[in-house]
């Protein structure tokens, strides 16, 4: 693997992010916006303590939104650990909502390739649409890019026909040259999605984190034509920060990229931040989070 | 459980619905008069011009033409001041005036941003983030070198001048107007200024905040009118100091005037700079500076970075990241807050961007515009490339002082110096690499007065600005700032 | 008697570092203060000062970019040189009119202003380059760098005193000079221009000629390569052209009085300034 000669600097992402986010969403734009957002959201549950019972309320959830609104679109996929794939599945048969399983001894990465293969392949066997695997930080802190690189192979080809999606742990690899090297390792690897964080970790998804991913992508579809995905997960909570997720993505990677396809945003409470958002939108009124189910 | 989704997975086509800038509060006179000796005053000739706003070609108001007689009392107005009020006060004192007027600029800035934007053109994201912050940013600088003018060069007393003639230009009023105005008040100046007469407005509310802010009158005297004002203010006896931004021609013209005269004179001029992208530079970030270094407020910066020069080796990509970053720029209504090109200055301005255009295609130059649409009424102009030219095409020497960039390749460090340099003019420059004894060899290597390594058009109160050769002479900002409004005698021994 | 026919020396300008007459082939004669010797002069033409224009033009990126120590010892060499060629030079200052006493004066206060100026090389800047405290993630500094070729019109009441010190700021700074030497008092030239051979100024960084300031000032004024003019004077006439030339390329003209090259009230940095333009630089603070 050769190591990505593109450079970037700090500051100058620090300013057109500044730039991006200073652009005013208003009107129709707004409510296109937050339809699209919604619609681009892994619902997620990562915790030890998840039950089935709180998989199936979140899997209800997805497909039901908010049940005033009629015609707001579903969330995107549902995200969960691996134990959890059957349940899930279960629970949203019949709907196109996707089931995305972390894998790889999420959210370390700390065990051995052949653990995480084994892992990996379960997943996929259990139904999993979507797995999100994570890198091997240490191994990349210690430049042992090749072994990065064979490792998302390995995994890629253990997930069959599933989507794979590459966490990068951004948090982790804290300076931007090196997210745009991981991005680009990831995605000459197979990956599907490239994915920033695992929420484990802080920081998680940052907007310049984000947009060093985005230009890779760019750069790698002009290279290879084959449009890689993209989820900041992490962090993003609230509407206003999705829709300038959404500006982010618009303005660098385009239109195509503006869709469930190729754009997710790993959350657990944008959705409802989305509803009341919408809410607001169409009855002029601010809304609370006391209406809002929390699951 | 069925769920019907007509919105799931369609292709999007999201576009931005208008962000107007709120002008409600914004108070625009019927009419403006000039200031002088702390009053607005009708012109002794009772003769006004209409200030346009570029945008819609409608009249915004009408603003007072200062005439021979209007300038003598301003002048006059001045004198008594300086050696009146203004020179008994101590420095300390000097010095919280200008901060008051910082502090005044800040709670007006929106008005500010808003009127700068109607009668400029200029995109109020600029005006509200760029021009009006800057502007209270320079007079809290200078307000803290009143009482401290000892220490700003060693071995030397510094003393006023006495009246200066300030005569600015059209393409960042009310910041030019306090580049101006902080530094030569606090060094105990009284002036006479002249804004563009294109875009007075701002002026004239800074005249009314330095009304309102109680400084003695004839401290500041702000006279309207045309290029034939300006020349009777250089020409004005009782002036002791000039100082001037706007083209070489004119700064030529003032130095002749001022030939044989001992007069002190700054002169911050045209320019045609270099911005030079090598192919280790972090290149996504160097596209948004190429963007801001010839796009920014319609390219009408006298630094802009109007010839790019790329290593042949990345010139393709650039080009490539280049035209499709430009497809995002929003050319339009400069009150809208997602506007990133706003109106051309005035017809004038646009007829001559246009010309130099057409200069550059019948030269043979590649010319490429982004598709932007641009409004039926107003003056606008599309962001352009010109690639296939060379130095010496008309459009690569001279300043268009429009969002129109000329780019180049070239191989080597030695023959992109040479070619940076081979110009009258010396203003700015810029360079992108990551490596960072390169930024050194290239930035010591360019004879202009600004350079911008790794990032373009930045200003900063505390940070010099000016040029060498036909760039001008002087700096403004920063303790050089200082520099033009005082007399330096050696201390005693 | 046997009186040994004495060799007198063939007066030269300095330009490119070579010694060489006018290439007009032009002289005006000169006549010792005590009339008894005369002597030709060479009368510099234009194209010798577009020669030396170019030479300077050649020399600056050199002497620009030398280490302000090196500047600083090559300043102090001439000051070295200076003092083993006082004899000449008193000799040649008497024979323009100064009594020994004035003469030997003059020669000690041009090398102590060369010493002066020789250790202001590697500090001026330190003195009034700033780091500039912008408010956002950059670092920014302003440097002084040399403004360029720079054309001097040396005072015309000094033959040693003036010329030096309107030449050594100009150097000290990292310019490269042509200069004209008054028609009074060209009898130094040679000297000077040994001096400045003899002390690895490099060809070209300082280009003396001798003529007529009549003839001359016009090119001087107007000529598109050079950066800058420094002259010395109080004719109003000449100050008018020369400004108003000066606006051709926009060059920055000083104009000085009889202080401004007279010892201890010319000993300043600010001299150092008049041939100085700042240059700031920015750069992103970041990873």
């Amino acid at each position: 693997m050769k190591l990505s000669e593109t450079k970037v600097d700090q500051i100058g992402v620090q300013e057109r992010v500044a730039r991006l986010q200073s652009r005013s969403i208003k009107a129709d734009s707004k409510k296109e916006a937050l339809t699209l957002a919604l619609s681009m959201i892994d619902l997620t549950t990562l915790e030890g303590r998840d039950s089935p019972n709180k998989v199936r309320q979140l899997c209800y959830k997805a497909t039901h939104l908010h049940e005033s609104f009629p015609g707001l679109p579903h969330v995107a996929a549902i995200c969960v650990y691996a134990p959890m794939i059957r349940t899930a599945k279960e629970a949203l048969q019949g709907s196109t909502v996707k089931v995305a399983a972390v894998a790889t001894a999420f959210p370390s990465g700390m065990t051995s390739l052949e653990t995480k293969l084994d892992e990996v392949k379960q997943a996929a066997q259990d139904g999993a649409d979507e797995i999100d695997m994570v890198i091997s930080r240490g191994r990349f802190l210690s430049g042992d890019f090749d072994y990065v690189a064979e490792e998302i192979n390995r995994v890629k080809e253990a997930c069959g026909s599933a989507h794979l999606k590459v966490i990068l742990e951004t948090g982790e690899l804290v300076t931007l040259d090196n997210v745009r090297t991981a991005s680009d390792i990831a995605m000459a690897a197979g990956a599907d999605f490239i994915k920033t964080s695992t929420g484990k970790i802080q920081p998680a998804a940052t907007p310049e984190v984000t947009l060093v991913m985005m230009q890779a992508i760019k750069d790698f579809y002009h290279k290879n034509g084959r449009k890689v995905g993209l989820k900041p997960a992490g962090g993003i909570s609230k509407s206003k920060q999705a829709i300038q997720y959404l500006v982010m993505l618009r303005e660098t990677l385009g239109q195509d990229w503006l869709n469930p396809d190729l754009f997710r945003f790993g959350a657990s409470s944008l959705a409802n931040d989305i509803l009341m958002q919408v809410v607001k939108q169409n009855t002029g009124i601010y809304q609370s989070a006391s209406y809002f189910s929390l699951d | 459980m069925t769920i019907e989704n007509h919105s799931q997975n369609t292709q999007a086509n999201w576009t931005y619905d208008p962000a107007p800038q709120s002008i409600e509060h914004v108070d625009i006179h019927d009419s403006y008069e000039l200031f002088i000796n702390g009053k607005f005053t009708a012109s002794k000739n009772g003769s006004y011009r209409d200030s346009i706003n570029p945008a819609t070609e409608k009249t915004l108001t009408k603003v007072a033409e200062a005439g021979v007689e209007d300038v003598d009392l301003a002048v006059e107005a001045a004198r008594q001041a300086y050696e009146g009020p203004w020179s008994q006060m101590t420095a300390a004192e000097r010095g919280k005036f200008l901060f008051r007027i910082a502090r005044m600029i800040q709670e007006r800035s929106r008005e500010l941003a808003i009127v700068e934007s109607l009668d400029g053109g200029k995109p109020i994201r600029e005006s509200r983030d760029v021009d009006i912050p800057l502007a209270a940013a320079h007079f809290f600088y200078y307000a803290g070198w009143a009482d401290k003018l000892d220490y700003a060069f060693p071995g030397r007393q510094a003393q006023s001048v006495g009246v200066a003639a300030q005569i600015i230009p059209w393409n960042f009023p009310l910041l030019m107007a306090a580049w101006k105005l902080a530094p030569a008040l606090a060094t105990g100046n009284t002036l006479v200024l002249k804004p563009a007469e294109t875009t007075p407005l701002t002026a004239m509310i800074l005249a009314d905040i330095i009304r309102e802010a109680d400084l003695p009158p004839g401290v500041v005297n702000i006279v309207t009118g045309d290029g034939d004002l300006g020349k009777q203010l250089v020409r004005h006896p009782g002036i002791d100091k000039i100082a001037f931004t706007g083209s070489t021609t004119v700064g030529k013209e003032i130095m002749r005037a001022l030939a044989g005269k001992d007069k002190r004179f700054t002169l911050e001029l045209g320019g045609k700079a270099a911005n030079i992208v090598f192919a280790d530079a972090a290149i996504d970030q160097a596209i948004e500076g190429i963007v801001n270094s010839i796009f920014f407020n319609q390219g009408h910066v006298c630094c802009a970075g109007s010839r790019l020069f790329v290593e042949e080796s990345v010139a393709k990509e650039v080009t490539q990241k280049l035209r499709e970053r430009m497809e995002t720029l929003i050319v339009g209504d400069p009150l809208d807050k997602n506007t990133d090109i706003g109106a051309i200055n005035s017809f004038d301005q646009l007829k001559r961007i246009q010309s130099y255009v057409e200069i550059g295609q019948q030269e043979g130059g590649d010319l490429y515009q982004s598709n932007c649409i641009l409004p039926e009424t107003g003056y606008w102009h599309a962001p352009t490339l010109f690639s296939n030219v060379s130095q010496s095409h008309r459009i690569v020497q001279e300043e268009i002082f429009g969002p129109v960039l000329a780019i180049q390749t070239f191989r080597t460090v030695d023959e992109v110096i040479d070619k940076a340099n081979n110009t009258p003019y010396g203003l700015s420059g810029g360079v992108w690499t990551d490596k960072g004894a390169k930024i050194f060899k290239v930035t010591r290597n360019i004879r202009a007065g600004v350079i911008w390594a790794n990032t373009f058009n930045k200003f900063d109160p505390s940070s010099p600005f000016g040029g060498y050769k036909e760039s001008g002479m002087g700096r403004e900002g920063g303790v050089e700032g200082l520099l033009p409004y005082l007399k330096l005698t050696p201390n005693t021994r | 008697m046997n009186d040994r026919i004495g060799v007198r020396k063939t007066h030269k300008m300095f330009i490119n570092g070579k010694f060489a007459r006018s290439e007009s082939e032009r002289t005006f004669g000169w006549t010792t203060s005590d009339t008894k010797d005369s002597t030709n002069i060479c009368r510099a033409s234009r194209k010798d000062f577009r020669d030396s224009v170019l030479a300077a033009k050649n020399a600056f990126s050199g002497w620009s970019s030398r280490t302000a120590y090196n500047r600083a010892q090559i300043i102090y060499r001439c000051a070295e040189i200076l003092e083993g060629r006082s004899a000449q030079l008193v000799e040649e200052l008497c024979a323009q009119g100064l009594n020994p006493e004035d003469a030997q004066l003059e020669v000690r206060q041009t090398i102590d202003l060369l010493v002066y100026y020789a250790g202001w090389a590697d500090k001026y800047q330190q003195l009034f380059s700033s780091v500039n405290p912008v408010s956002a993630p950059y670092f920014n500094f302003t440097a002084l760098e040399a403004t360029g070729v720079v054309a001097i019109i040396a005072p015309r009441e000094s033959g040693l005193l003036g010329i030096v010190s309107a030449i050594a700021p100009t150097l000290v700074g990292g310019n490269t000079c042509v200069t004209l030497i008054s028609e009074e008092n060209p009898l130094c030239t040679s000297s000077l221009s040994e001096t400045l051979h003899t002390s690895d100024v490099p060809a070209g960084v300082v280009n003396l000629l001798t003529g007529f300031r009549s003839e001359l000032i016009e090119q001087f004024s107007t000529h598109m390569e050079v950066n800058a003019l420094i002259y010395f004077g109080e004719d109003k006439d000449e100050i008018t052209r020369i400004e108003t030339n000066a606006a051709e390329n926009v060059k920055r003209v000083s104009i000085c009085a009889r202080r401004d090259w007279e010892y201890e009230s010319s000993l300043s940095p600010y001299a150092i300034l008049r041939t100085q333009e700042t240059k700031t630089t920015w750069h992103p603070i970041g990873f």
